[in-house]
């Protein structure tokens, strides 16, 4: 079997058919703008948690399907979060269970 | 790290897509530019993205090509380029004469 090893990731589109592209502006939900603040402060703090490029990175390791899906801030804390656990920032277990506690508070209030 | 490019240089751009972070757009792999100037030193993102934050500088490069090169069925005009921030280790040494 013949392998093409100068093969394009699926994230790396420039020059590809875009269509017609409307230039407007986003309006950026509160938990977006969390994630972008979330992503300068891992960053910049000394030593940093995690490196910018770590985040490219883990957002190009998204199978195409899921990475057409995703909004842009879904890419992001998709990658932040596998970047804190592979840093050793936070354990799958700690975020479990932080998971759980916000779960449950969310149907608490929903009622 | 003294570059190993100056400006006016003619350059290739290494083909290949290696597993990993790669910040050279695939669609100036395999092509030919000149050097439009040295861009400073910084570390490799390459390994930036695996968590490696202490490894060397490296030359970076801003690579002036021609659009025609770059998009064979390039409309617009034969002067019209397209400049390109590229690492030293992805660039090769290109003979200004062949294409």
């Amino acid at each position: 079997m013949e392998r093409d090893l100068t093969s394009r990731s699926h994230h790396d589109m420039g020059g590809l058919e875009a269509g017609h592209i409307k230039p407007v502006e986003h309006n950026y939900e509160l938990w977006e703008k969390n994630v972008d603040a979330l992503l300068v402060l891992l960053t910049s703090m000394s030593p940093k948690l995690m490196s910018v490029d770590q985040l490219r990175k883990g957002i190009e390791s998204l199978p195409p399907d899921a990475y057409e899906k995703m909004s842009y801030y879904e890419r992001w804390i998709f990658s932040i979060t596998q970047a804190l656990q592979y840093n050793g920032v936070l354990t799958t277990k700690e975020l479990s269970r932080k998971l759980e506690e916000v779960q449950s508070r969310y149907e608490t209030e929903k009622v | 790290m003294i570059p190993l490019f100056q400006t006016g240089n003619a350059v290739r751009v290494r083909k290949g897509s290696p597993p990993g972070h790669i910040r050279t757009p695939f669609y100036v792999r395999g092509c030919k530019g000149v050097i439009e100037r040295v861009a400073g030193e910084y570390r490799n993102p390459e390994e930036l993205a695996f968590g490696r934050f202490d490894t060397p500088v490296v030359p970076l490069y801003r690579v002036r090509f021609q659009q025609q090169e770059v998009w064979p069925d390039y409309q617009g005009s034969p002067q019209d380029s397209l400049d390109v921030e590229i690492f030293e280790f992805w660039l090769e040494p290109a003979n200004p004469e062949k294409t």
